[in-house]
């Protein structure tokens, strides 16, 4: 097995792990925020052996540095208690978390066979910053400037729903 | 091109080694006694009045919101500053609209005093 295929399992496997230590952490919040910034870190690498090394860089920037933190900005903000995470009180949550994971996991067994494309010799500069900037910034104009709209409907909304509490 | 990571690959083998010899030998050769004191919260020497859980203010959340906000724009300039000679005129106006736009939401932010702690 080649260096990045190893990589590749080895740091999925990690990716698994972190994503389940985070679930199934449910007594301590914080330690599930970290287990997340393990898996983001995971899948940053798992990025870096498919060749995707702009998404990897921003995995690790976006994700695992700002997304975290506001995961834990919310933490600190609602102050859970740990009774509030007591395990009498997950049954509803933990039975629609696996309703959904099974109907995901039956869902993703039904279409990846079909969607899956048959292996393709991909361009040297696949996945770089300049071969995915050329296609956002000329092929992806009108997309690229609408998502700018986006992040101003966030920046107001964000805005809107703290400041009723501030003034 | 994976050549390049293996410098990432360097500082992650030291950093675990380092994370868990500093952990391992710690547990190997540190003395563990457990007495009530030990077990507190430690303020300084003082004694904790209040329980450290407390609620925080709503103003955490707007800096948090807005960092990321922002942090999301500042990810578009990355690709755009590598290519910025290549795409010329076109990727300059290109960036300025899109920078117009959340200046306008950046004013709003500021009018609305958010940015005031």
């Amino acid at each position: 097995m080649s260096a990045p295929a190893v990589f590749f399992y080895l740091f999925g496997a990690a990716a698994v792990v972190s994503a389940l230590a985070m679930v199934l952490n449910v007594r301590n919040t914080v330690a599930a925020a970290m287990s997340l910034v393990v898996t983001m870190i995971s899948l940053a690498v798992v990025y870096v052996t498919l060749e995707a090394h702009l998404v990897a860089a921003l995995q690790i920037l976006v994700y695992a540095g700002a997304i975290v933190v506001v995961f834990l900005f919310v933490v600190m903000l609602l102050n859970l208690r740990r009774d509030t995470f007591a395990p009498s009180r997950q049954l509803l949550t933990k039975g629609a978390g696996v309703v959904l994971a099974l109907g995901v996991a039956g869902a993703f067994l039904q279409l990846v066979p079909q969607a899956l494309p048959t292996v393709q010799e991909i361009p040297p500069d696949f996945g770089s910053y300049a071969a995915v900037g050329r296609t956002l910034y000329r092929d992806f104009v009108l997309p690229f400037e609408v998502t700018s709209f986006l992040l101003l409907a966030a920046i107001v909304g964000a805005v809107v729903l703290a400041k009723r509490r501030l003034d | 091109m994976l050549a390049e990571y293996t410098g990432a690959v360097v500082i992650l083998a030291v950093a675990l080694v380092l994370a868990s010899a500093l952990l391992g030998i710690h547990l190997l050769v540190g003395p563990r006694r457990s007495f009530a004191e030990k077990d507190e919260p430690f303020e300084c020497g003082e004694r904790p009045i209040v329980s450290p859980h407390q609620r925080f203010s709503v103003k955490f959340y707007i800096v948090a919101m807005l960092f990321i906000l922002f942090d999301v724009e500042a990810v578009f300039m990355y690709p755009w500053g590598a290519l910025f000679t290549e795409l010329g005129w076109f990727g300059f106006v290109e960036m300025l609209t899109f920078v117009a736009v959340l200046a306008g939401g950046l004013a709003y932010v500021w009018m609305k005093g958010a940015l005031e702690w």
